[in-house]
């Protein structure tokens, strides 16, 4: 695995490409993640937002080169999460387990983590996305809100620096992605690094620090929130148009 | 129509009054077939588990002569353990041929298949819903494949109980490799058999009563299996 020197930057994608059969879903694509940032990827389906999280995570194979920041811990919540059959706690509970067994085979060296700290640091991530009451339910037996919150606390309770999150809202009805908004509003507060993918311009506009438009597998504008929206607005992106429902959704 | 009816009534009144023999030989199938089915359970369900997750060369191939023997007939099973097993055979100086312990071997070498094709299965469908997830949370490929077996535990039990009805339900292996001796390998298929050709029909149906029973008892068990632990509130803590 290379290692990223440049200063700040959690990740790096250099001429990133993958394909799959036929259909290249990136082409050539030029990346990096700084840390403290608050990234949002849009673009029409198809465009490679899913595609790009899953390099940064690197759970896929690519062409090119993927640099990361020395010990870091990341992780990654899908569009829609799998939980196993079993309760909401222990779901918790075997995300930490796992994600302390990575950490110790990266370090070459016995994980420092007890299961009495995988419990506290379980109960405690159910208690940021307000799921503490529900912890002995069936994982699989909670709404789809509920579901995308607890695989937050899942990512989050590895304490990652930087968190990939794949339209993370896109399936809720509007408390629930309210919900996970403010979620995600207190993790970027906290310090955590997040990437997400959305197609609701409204919910870049407010989470946001920097908005990366894709276009059929390619970058097609990087932009600081305020520059994208200018653009936007004065017609330079037009992939959307602020007449698009998500774009006048009000706050 | 009058001596079937009397062969029926004979029947229950074997059932009722739990007849030693009708005992003996429903006792002697199901540790005949439950030792079957458990030695099948643990030998089957991890190399099923283990080919739904594990990328070799020739899996293809291993993969269609594990759906063959899907179809493997129970007289061929019998007769491969019978010639292993025979005096002149490579395991004669076992010494174990026409005894229970036989009839397991069969029985096992014939739900193996079915455990480990319906097991590959069971953790192929978790997988390509939730593989790449459980990859991204840093298990490899044999704990995500352990992990859904867990997570699937119900559809292992359902093929589980498939496997002990096909082992308890099968007449060729057991005839050959057991013999049919009474008291000591005779179960209720081949009793059944026996009985059938000599005309002791009540006997004959009394067995056969119980056999439709326990399969029809199987299938409302695989009925009552939570298709989501959720549904059924059997979380697992």
């Amino acid at each position: 695995m290379a290692v990223i020197r440049m200063a700040g930057a959690l990740v790096d994608l250099d001429d990133v490409s993958v394909r799959f059969g036929a259909q290249r879903a990136l082409d050539g694509v030029d990346f990096t993640v700084r840390r403290g940032e608050v990234v949002a990827l849009v673009g029409a389906n198809g465009s490679g937002k899913t595609t790009l999280l899953r390099v940064l995570h690197g759970v896929i194979a690519h062409a090119g080169e993927r640099r990361i920041a020395p010990g870091l811990r990341h992780a990654m919540v899908y569009q829609r999460p799998f939980l196993l059959h079993l309760s909401a706690l222990r779901n918790l509970l075997i995300g930490l387990w796992l994600a302390d067994r990575a950490a110790a085979r990266d370090a070459q060296r016995p994980s420092a983590h007890g299961r009495a700290e995988r419990l506290e640091r379980a109960r405690a991530a159910l208690a940021r996305v307000g799921l503490d009451a529900l912890a002995s339910r069936s994982a699989r037996s909670l709404s789809g809100g509920e579901q995308q919150r607890l695989a937050l606390a899942r990512g989050w309770a590895t304490r990652p620096k930087l968190l990939l999150l794949d339209e993370p809202t896109s399936s809720l009805d509007p408390a629930a992605r309210q919900d996970v908004e403010m979620l995600l509003k207190g993790f970027a507060a906290d310090g955590m690094t997040l990437v997400f993918s959305t197609h609701d311009l409204a919910q870049a506009r407010w989470l946001a620090t920097r908005i990366v438009h894709l276009e059929a597998g390619r970058i097609d504008a990087d932009l600081s929130s305020a520059d994208f929206f200018r653009s936007v607005a004065e017609g330079g992106i037009r992939a959307f148009s602020p007449g698009e429902p998500a774009w006048s959704r009000t706050r | 129509m009058s001596g079937v009816a009397a062969s029926a009534a004979t029947a229950l009144e074997l059932i009722i009054h739990a007849d030693p023999e009708l005992v003996r030989t429903v006792a002697l199938s199901f540790m005949v077939s439950g030792t079957a089915c458990f030695v099948g359970a643990w030998l089957g369900v991890p190399a099923g588990a283990w080919l739904a997750a594990a990328r070799f060369s020739g899996r293809r191939a291993v993969l269609i002569a594990l759906d063959t023997l899907l179809a493997l007939p129970s007289v061929v099973a019998g007769l491969v353990v019978y010639l292993l097993l025979s005096r002149s055979g490579p395991l004669g100086s076992w010494g174990i041929l026409f005894t229970p312990t036989a009839m397991v071997i069969a029985q096992t070498i014939l739900v193996l298949p079915v455990v480990a094709a319906l097991a590959r299965q069971v953790v192929a469908d978790g997988l390509a819903e939730g593989g790449e997830q459980l990859h991204a949370l840093g298990a490899g490929p044999v704990l995500r494949a352990a992990l859904m077996l867990v997570h699937a535990r119900w559809a292992v039990v359902t093929l589980l109980l498939v496997a002990f009805g096909r082992a308890v339900s099968e007449v060729g292996a057991v005839m050959i490799v057991g013999g049919n001796i009474a008291g000591v390998t005779r179960v209720m298929t081949t009793s059944i058999a026996l009985e059938t050709s000599k005309g002791d029909l009540p006997l004959a149906l009394a067995l056969g009563l119980v056999l439709l029973s326990l399969v029809a008892l199987l299938n409302v068990v695989v009925a009552l299996v939570p298709r989501s632990p959720g549904l059924a509130g059997a979380t697992w803590r």
